[in-house]
């Protein structure tokens, strides 16, 4: 293995590696602007030049493989004049549109230029003349005099979402990004683009104007919107929230993750939050009167909740009550649930899973045609705790019109999705008790005699199983909305009212009693999963494979 | 005056069609080269005549074609550069109007050599007239079984395919030339690989400027050392000067490599126009760093004109008069920069552009006299840092007529006026 010295530390490395690679395992951090460390390499911003002894010119960080004995140098007078060079080049046309750019404040150029530029500005001349603000899809805008031609956003096209949208037209300083003749960035990537312009040249539509990113903090979690379990980042806007008109999350960004999405994630996942503040969220529980749902205390509405079930149990046995869990919940919210409807109620008819009518849609990459973030775990945990077969969601609604089941407890569902809705409305005119636990109201939840608020995903901690049996974790960003509670809290609520207890108090401790009651979760803690999530045992990802094939 | 070994063909009438070409002994060289000589022989007596690339960069052309790996299993492909742009080049004009046979037996010998089937011809959009020339005589060669399979006769397979570019500068660059050939927009590639590695559709090519190669068939026919002992040392034979500007005859010359520059101009040139006083002279196409009326005594060889820090390069001479503002001529030179800078990399895109307004600007009577050092300091800052020579070939000028005419530029931005006009 070839051994480098850069900045005075040697480092040995892999074959292949290049200085800019090797200068990261060293902590040196050599500015880049073209470079990504998920696209190809194309050497053109060259603000990543550098000295490399016995070769007469600057080279290139990111295009040079490391070569034996090679001796680098990344800060000293030659280097840093040529940095200060390319950054002058840069920003001579640049125009100055930093107080209106929504890139300011994590914007590349202004970062390395306060760390390598500080220059007075010998542009006398008049700037280039290019396209502003122009939408270019329907998720980003282009403002093509402030694009620095780093080619990130061509090559995402070219090589990730292979959708090949744009490209870069004209030559020398007249040269502007475009999209090609009649096309639109409209992929189901396009938001990537955004994240990797290491300038404002593209921006979220979506975004624009929101909010300054000074004033965003951040918290990692895991998206929702498939099964896949793109690792992300909650962007929310805590310091001035009378600014959004009520809207607490004002971005989700994708977090690195080798094993799980790399720096990706689809648009759908990225512009899927919007119900979390949306007008139909359920704020506080609500009971269903002659026709018309009033708001009750979650002490009252858990209070006849428990009463009633216990009542139908009494008079129809635990047959006639059935569970339809979601694979929206979390594990700590299913292993809740399964403790409380049938280690505590002894109910058997509890299922979760509801074909969508409509198949969802897939691709080879990120995106999954499973839209629950935890149908994995759902899987795990639900049949392992029953011990026994137990009914589908549409037998129960079959059995409700049958008047087999007098009450239906439901989770997350909007069973229109996979259900006709005049099937589940004549069914449900049977049943004594219907409650509808969710976060959002939907065509389900309107036939409910209660309905109790769930948190959203950015409200609660908790963990979700991806499709490859990762076990990833969310984090609070925003405290729940209005009354609603994570879905565990509602049912040790609920269980308590039937002097049962689960002593639980944080998401944690679901886990921690999740983890020792069922061996594929045994062992696990939140400090194991930590950010980047771990693999269920009995499951081994790909690279684990070719790792075990090698040793033997 | 010297032999003359391509422009002998000049004169003669219909000399660009196979019957004339043969009747002047044309294509016997390949026919021996066919029966008789391995590709390395070939090859070897390339390297033997110190044939060197004239297309500007004079990089040892034998040894180029050594560099074809030889386990390599996919095609080879040799490419013939006729993208002729470096302002005050016109030779390779010449040589395809005149030569053409001449230049398609250079092809068929060095093709053979490097052990392709297929060889391109890239040539400039602008070269009209000569794009057809050459598709008419390829297919008069082909009618013949020159081209094609089994040519004259031997096992050995060649097609020649013209392709004509859209009128880029950049696409004289060897990997932008290749980019373009393959249907993309003219970027120059990063290097390595090296197209002899890694070139056209990733095979190993060979990219040859036009008059190269059409020195190939009578250096294999008269031998490498004798083509070698026509130039100077590490500089064989010779080559094609085009001279242009306050000349009596500009024109090309076929001039033994070393020439004086004195005797170009004054000689083969025929001196100066309405006998004004020499000024200055760029040696070798636009971006070659300029020499002052007292240096051209120099040899006109790749090696006697780096000593002194200017270039051969394309050879094109530029001959420029008392009556030259060197400003002006300057803002000319980077303007065509600025227009041809493909826009890939940071600091010649940019920085073409500044230098540019900025002379611009000085030219309009609006200079500061800050202006001379800036423009130096765009162009050491480009030099040297970009993908590709272009960043050099706007820099040196920039550099080369700062450095020798500073009055001029300071006078310019001082008075705001012009010293000459």
């Amino acid at each position: 293995m070839p051994k480098i010295t850069i900045d005075g530390a040697t480092i040995e490395v892999e074959k292949g590696t290049t200085v800019i690679q090797a200068a990261e395992k060293l902590g040196i951090e050599i500015p880049r602007y073209c470079y990504h460390p998920g696209l190809s390499i194309v050497g053109v911003c060259r603000i990543c030049l550098v000295e490399i002894e016995r070769m007469p010119k600057l080279q290139v960080a990111c295009y040079t493989p490391v070569t034996d004995g090679m001796v680098v140098h990344t800060n000293n007078a030659k280097v840093l004049e040529a940095r200060r060079a390319v950054l002058e080049f840069l920003l001579i046309n640049h125009p100055l549109d930093c107080p209106v750019c929504d890139q300011a404040g994590e914007c590349w150029l202004q970062n390395f230029y306060m760390q390598h530029g500080l220059y007075d500005s010998k542009m006398y001349e008049d700037k280039v003349k290019k396209h502003k603000a122009m939408p270019i899809g329907p998720n980003v805008i282009l403002d093509s005099e402030r694009c620095i031609l780093c080619s990130r956003c061509v090559r995402f096209c070219d090589e990730i979402s292979k959708t090949h949208e744009l490209g870069i037209f004209n030559r020398g300083d007249h040269a502007e990004l475009l999209p090609y003749p009649g096309r639109e960035l409209d992929n189901k990537y396009s938001g990537n683009t955004v994240d990797i312009c290491p300038v404002g040249a593209l921006t979220d539509r979506d975004f624009r104007f929101r909010t300054r990113v000074w004033y965003l903090s951040e918290t990692k979690s895991i998206c929702p919107g498939c099964s896949n379990g793109c690792n992300i980042y909650v962007h929310h806007n805590d310091k001035r929230p009378y600014k959004a008109g009520g809207i607490r999350i004002s971005r989700l960004k994708p977090r690195y993750n080798a094993e799980v999405n790399q720096w990706w994630m689809c648009d759908e996942g990225r512009y899927g939050f919007d119900y979390v503040d949306a007008g139909n969220r359920i704020v506080t529980p609500l009971k269903k009167e002659t026709g018309w749902f009033s708001e009750l205390s979650w002490e009252d509405a858990a209070t006849s909740i428990a009463k009633r079930i216990k009542e139908i149990i009494e008079t129809h046995g635990t047959k006639a009550v059935g569970v339809m869990l979601s694979p929206q919940m979390t594990n700590e919210g299913l292993y809740a649930a399964m403790r409380f409807f049938h280690e505590m109620l002894n109910l058997e008819n509890i299922n979760f899973e509801l074909p969508p009518l409509e198949k969802g849609y897939e691709d080879d990459f990120l995106i999954k045609a499973d839209k629950n973030p935890n149908t994995t775990g759902a899987k795990e945990i639900v049949p392992t705790m029953m011990r026994k077969k137990t009914m589908t969601i549409e037998q129960m609604i079959d059995a409700a019109a049958a008047k087999n089941l007098r009450a239906l407890y439901i989770c997350h569902h909007d069973l229109e999705k996979g259900i006709a809705l005049s099937k589940i409305e004549s069914a449900f005119a049977h049943l004594e008790l219907i409650v509808f636990q969710g976060t959002n109201s939907n065509s389900t939840s309107a036939l409910a005699h209660y309905v109790l608020p769930s948190a959203t995903f950015v409200e609660m901690d908790g963990t979700f199983t991806n499709f490859a049996r990762r076990v990833q974790k969310i984090n609070r960003a925003v405290p729940p909305l209005g009354e609603s509670k994570p879905d565990w809290m509602i049912f040790r609520n609920l269980a308590k009212k039937l002097g049962k207890s689960m002593p639980y108090f944080e998401a944690e401790d679901v886990f921690a009693a999740l983890s020792s009651q069922l061996s594929s979760f045994s062992g696990l803690t939140y400090q194991a999963i930590g950010d980047q999530g771990v693999v269920l045992n009995g499951y081994k990802v790909e690279s684990e494979k070719a790792a075990e094939a090698r040793v033997t | 005056m010297p032999e003359k070994i391509i422009s002998k063909f000049f004169d003669i009438p219909n000399s660009h069609t196979v019957e004339v070409y043969e009747q002047h002994g044309g294509y016997q060289t390949i026919r021996r080269v066919l029966k008789e000589m391995t590709p390395d022989q070939v090859t070897q007596e390339v390297i033997k005549s110190n044939l060197r690339g004239l297309g500007g960069a004079g990089f040892p052309t034998g040894r180029k074609w050594s560099f074809i790996p030889k386990d390599n299993p996919k095609p080879k492909y040799l490419v013939v550069n006729a993208d002729e742009s470096e302002p005050g080049t016109f030779k390779d004009r010449y040589v395809i109007d005149h030569y053409t046979h001449g230049l398609l037996e250079g092809i068929m010998i060095a093709a053979y050599a490097i052990g392709a089937h297929k060889a391109f011809i890239y040539i400039r959009g602008e070269y009209v007239r000569q794009a057809e020339r050459l598709v008419e005589q390829i297919k008069a060669a082909r009618k013949k079984g020159y081209l094609g399979k089994k040519i004259f006769g031997s096992d050995y397979e060649l097609e020649v395919v013209v392709h004509r570019g859209a009128g880029a500068y950049i696409c004289g660059e060897e990997t932008a030339l290749l980019e373009s050939l393959e249907g993309k927009k003219g970027w120059p590639r990063m290097k390595p690989p090296f197209p002899a590695i890694e070139g056209a559709f990733r095979c190993p090519t060979i990219v040859n400027n036009v008059e190269t190669i059409a020195y190939v068939p009578t250096i294999i026919e008269r031998g490498g050392e004798w083509f070698a002992k026509l130039g100077t040392e590490r500089n064989g034979g010779v080559r094609f000067f085009s001279v242009s500007g306050h000349v009596k005859k500009p024109g090309v010359y076929e001039l033994p490599m070393g020439t004086p520059l004195r005797e170009i101009i004054f000689e083969h040139a025929g001196g100066m126009k309405n006998g004004a006083k020499l000024k200055a002279v760029v040696p070798g196409g636009s971006s070659a760093p300029i020499l002052t009326a007292d240096e051209i005594d120099v040899k006109m060889d790749f090696d006697s004109l780096a000593a002194i820090g200017s270039m051969l390069g394309s050879a094109g001479v530029i001959v420029m008069d008392e009556t030259t503002c060197i400003v002006r001529a300057l803002y000319v030179v980077t303007r065509f920069y600025h227009h041809e800078s493909c826009g890939q990399c940071t600091p010649c895109r940019e920085g073409t552009g500044w230098a540019d307004k900025i002379l611009h600007r000085i030219l309009e009577g609006r200079g500061r006299p800050e202006d001379v050092d800036n423009l130096v300091t765009i162009a050491n800052n480009i030099f040297g840092n970009t993908i590709c020579p272009l960043g050099d070939a706007a820099a040196w000028p920039i550099q080369s007529y700062v450095k020798k005419f500073r009055d001029e530029f300071e006078y310019h931005c001082r008075e705001r006026k012009c010293n000459i006009h």
